[in-house]
C-alpha cells in the first residue's frame, strides 16, 4: 500500500527516480536542483538503487552521457536548473532528433544576469524550441507523479523522446508536502522495463548522431515535430492508465472554477495552487473568475486549451519569463497566436510575474483580475509591481 | 501553384528512426564531389613510405604494390573519396604529391 509521509519535494522527485528502476544517472549539482541529485547519489551509494551514477565535470557532459546511456537502452534520468540547463543547451537540441528517452527534471530557476538563485520558467524557456515532451507540476504530489509518468511517456515506443518535468525552484522543489509514495508493486504494474526500439548493439552496429547535409535536415526536423505532435496522444494515455493503477487522473490542461467564468487566468505551475486561493476568495465577493493551468507545455495542447476558453470575455495570460524585446512571454505569445486562429476573441492581456523567485501572492492575482476584467486590451505585456 | 521541387534524400516517414545509419553507408555516396583540389603523385619521387596512407584522415589511399613489380610500389588515392585536404601532401617526406585545382 502506498504511504502519506511529509517529504521534501525534491526528495520525492529521487524516490520516484528510484521507484522507477532507473539504470544511469549522470548529473552535475546546481541550486535549486541539487537535493534531487544527492539524495539519488546516497540511494546508489547505500545500495538501493542499483544504478550508474556518474558525476559529471558539467551539465554539457551529464546530458551527452545520458544521451549515450539511453542510446544504449538505459533507463536514463537527470535533473538540472537554470544556467546549468543553459550550459546543456547543446546537446538538449541532440536529445529529440535521435529520439532518445530521457527524463530531465528541472528545478526551474531565473537565469542570470543579475545572478539569482530563485525560481522562474527562463531556463526552461530557453528551451522550449528543442523538441521535448515538457510538463509543469503545481505541487509535490503531482512532481513525484509525473517523474513516474515521464519514464512511461518517454520511453512509449511510439514516443521515445526525451522529456522535462518541471518543478518550480524553492518554492515547489525545497518545500515539505504530504506525498502519498506509491509502492513497488504498483509502480512495476504501471512502469514495464525499458524496451528500447533503436539500441546501441555491437552484434548490430548503427551509427547515432550523423550530419544532416540540406537535402535531409527539414526532413529530419519535420519528423520530429511529427512525432512530438502525436505524443499528446500517448501522454494522455499515460495520464489515463496512471490514473487506473493509482487513481490519481490528470489532464494536459487543468481547470478550476472556469465553467461560468467571464474572467480566466492562465498560466503553468506552482503559482496556481495562490492563484485558487485567490479564486475562491474573488467567487466570495461574486466575482466571475476561474483559472486555466497548463500542465502539458509541449506539445502544445491546441484543443484541451481553445475548449477550456470557449466561454471566456476577458483572458489574462500570466507568464514568468519575459521575453526581452518582444511584447508577450512565450506563454502569452502562443495562447495568443492559438486564438487569432481560432473564433475565439476573448479580451486578451498578457501579465509577467515571479521573476527571480518575487513572490506572486494572492493580491497580485486580484490586482490581475481587476485589470483583465475591465476588458481593456494592454497589447504589450505588463510586469505585474515593477518599481519605477 | 506547384510545390518547389527539391534535392531530398528522403521523405520524412522514410528516414530511420533517431536519423542514424547502417555502417558502411557512405558507399552509396562519392563523400569526395565537394573537394576543391586533388592530390597528384609524382611516382618518380615516391619511396612507398606509406605516410600517406597512415595520414590521410579518410582511409582512401591504396597500396597498389603487387608485390613483384617495384613500378607498382606507390599508393593510389580514390578520388571518389579524397575530400581534399592536403595533408597528404603535407606529411609526404618525398614532396611527391602536388594538390592540384579541380577543374569545373
Ligand atoms: S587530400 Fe586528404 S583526403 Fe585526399 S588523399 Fe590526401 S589526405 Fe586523403
Ligand atoms: S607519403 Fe609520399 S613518399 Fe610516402 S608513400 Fe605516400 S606519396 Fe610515397
Amino acid at each position: 500500500m502506498a504511504k502519506r509521509i511529509g517529504m521534501e519535494v525534491s526528495l520525492a522527485v529521487a524516490e520516484a527516480v528510484k521507484l522507477a528502476n532507473t539504470d544511469v544517472i549522470a548529473a552535475y549539482p546546481i541550486t535549486p536542483q541539487t537535493h534531487i541529485v544527492e539524495h539519488l547519489s546516497e540511494l546508489v551509494a547505500d545500495g538501493e538503487l542499483d544504478a550508474a551514477y556518474i558525476p559529471v565535470e558539467s551539465e554539457h557532459s551529464a546530458m551527452s552521457s545520458c544521451i549515450g546511456s539511453s542510446a544504449a537502452g538505459a533507463r536514463t534520468f537527470t535533473a538540472t536548473s537554470s544556467q546549468g540547463l543553459a550550459l546543456m543547451n547543446e546537446m538538449i537540441y541532440i536529445a529529440p532528433v535521435l529520439r532518445v528517452p530521457i527524463v530531465l527534471a528541472i528545478a526551474n530557476r531565473a537565469l542570470s544576469a543579475p545572478i539569482n538563485i530563485w525560481n522562474d520558467h527562463s531556463d526552461i524557456m530557453s528551451v522550449r524550441d528543442a523538441g521535448w515532451v515538457s510538463v509543469f507540476a503545481e505541487n509535490g504530489q503531482e512532481a513525484l507523479d509525473l517523474t513516474l509518468i515521464s519514464f512511461r511517456v518517454a520511453e512509449d515506443p511510439e514516443v521515445s523522446l526525451p522529456i522535462s518535468m518541471n518543478i518550480d525552484g524553492f518554492t515547489l522543489s525545497h518545500f515539505i508536502e504530504p506525498i502519498l509514495i506509491p509502492d513497488q508493486a504498483e509502480v512495476d504494474k504501471y512502469l514495464p522495463p525499458f524496451k528500447p526500439n533503436l539500441k546501441l548493439d555491437i552484434k548490430d552496429p548503427i551509427s547515432i548522431g550523423l550530419l544532416g547535409a540540406p537535402e535531409c535536415y527539414t526532413e529530419a526536423r519535420k519528423a520530429t515535430d511529427n512525432i512530438l505532435w502525436q505524443s499528446k496522444n500517448h501522454v494522455v494515455k499515460a495520464f489515463d492508465e496512471f490514473n487506473k493503477v493509482f487513481g490519481r487522473q490528470y489532464h494536459v490542461v487543468e481547470t478550476y472554477r472556469h465553467e461560468d467564468a467571464d474572467t480566466i487566468m492562465l498560466m503553468m505551475g506552482s503559482i496556481a495552487e495562490t492563484a485558487m486561493t485567490a479564486v475562491d476568495e474573488m467567487r466570495d465577493n461574486g466575482q466571475k473568475v476561474g483559472l486555466v493551468r497548463i500542465r502539458l507545455w509541449r506539445p502544445f495542447p491546441e484543443e484541451e486549451l481553445l475548449a477550456s476558453l470557449s466561454k471566456a470575455k476577458h483572458l489574462a495570460i500570466i507568464d514568468r519569463h519575459a521575453i526581452l524585446g518582444c511584447s508577450s512571454g512565450p506563454v502569452g505569445l502562443e495562447v495568443k497566436s492559438l486564438l487569432y486562429n481560432s473564433n475565439l476573441k476573448p479580451n486578451a492581456s498578457n501579465y509577467i510575474v515571479g521573476l527571480g523567485g518575487r513572490d506572486v501572492t494572492r493580491d497580485d492575482f486580484k490586482y490581475i483580475f481587476e485589470k483583465a476584467s475591465s476588458g481593456q486590451v494592454q497589447t504589450r505585456c505588463e510586469f505585474v509591481g515593477v518599481y519605477e | 501553384m506547384t510545390k518547389p521541387t527539391i534535392d531530398a534524400l528522403a521523405k520524412v516517414g522514410d528516414l530511420p528512426l533517431g536519423f542514424t545509419a547502417k555502417p558502411g553507408s557512405t558507399m552509396d555516396f562519392k563523400t569526395g564531389d565537394w573537394r576543391s583540389v586533388r592530390p597528384i603523385l609524382d611516382r618518380e619521387k615516391c619511396i612507398h613510405c606509406a605516410f600517406c596512407y597512415y595520414y590521410c584522415p579518410d582511409g582512401v589511399y591504396k597500396d597498389m604494390y603487387d608485390g613483384k613489380d617495384d613500378a607498382t610500389k606507390y599508393f593510389q588515392a580514390d578520388y571518389d573519396y579524397c575530400k581534399g585536404c592536403g595533408i597528404c601532401a603535407q606529411e609526404c617526406p618525398k614532396k611527391a604529391i602536388t594538390m592540384t585545382l579541380e577543374e569545373v
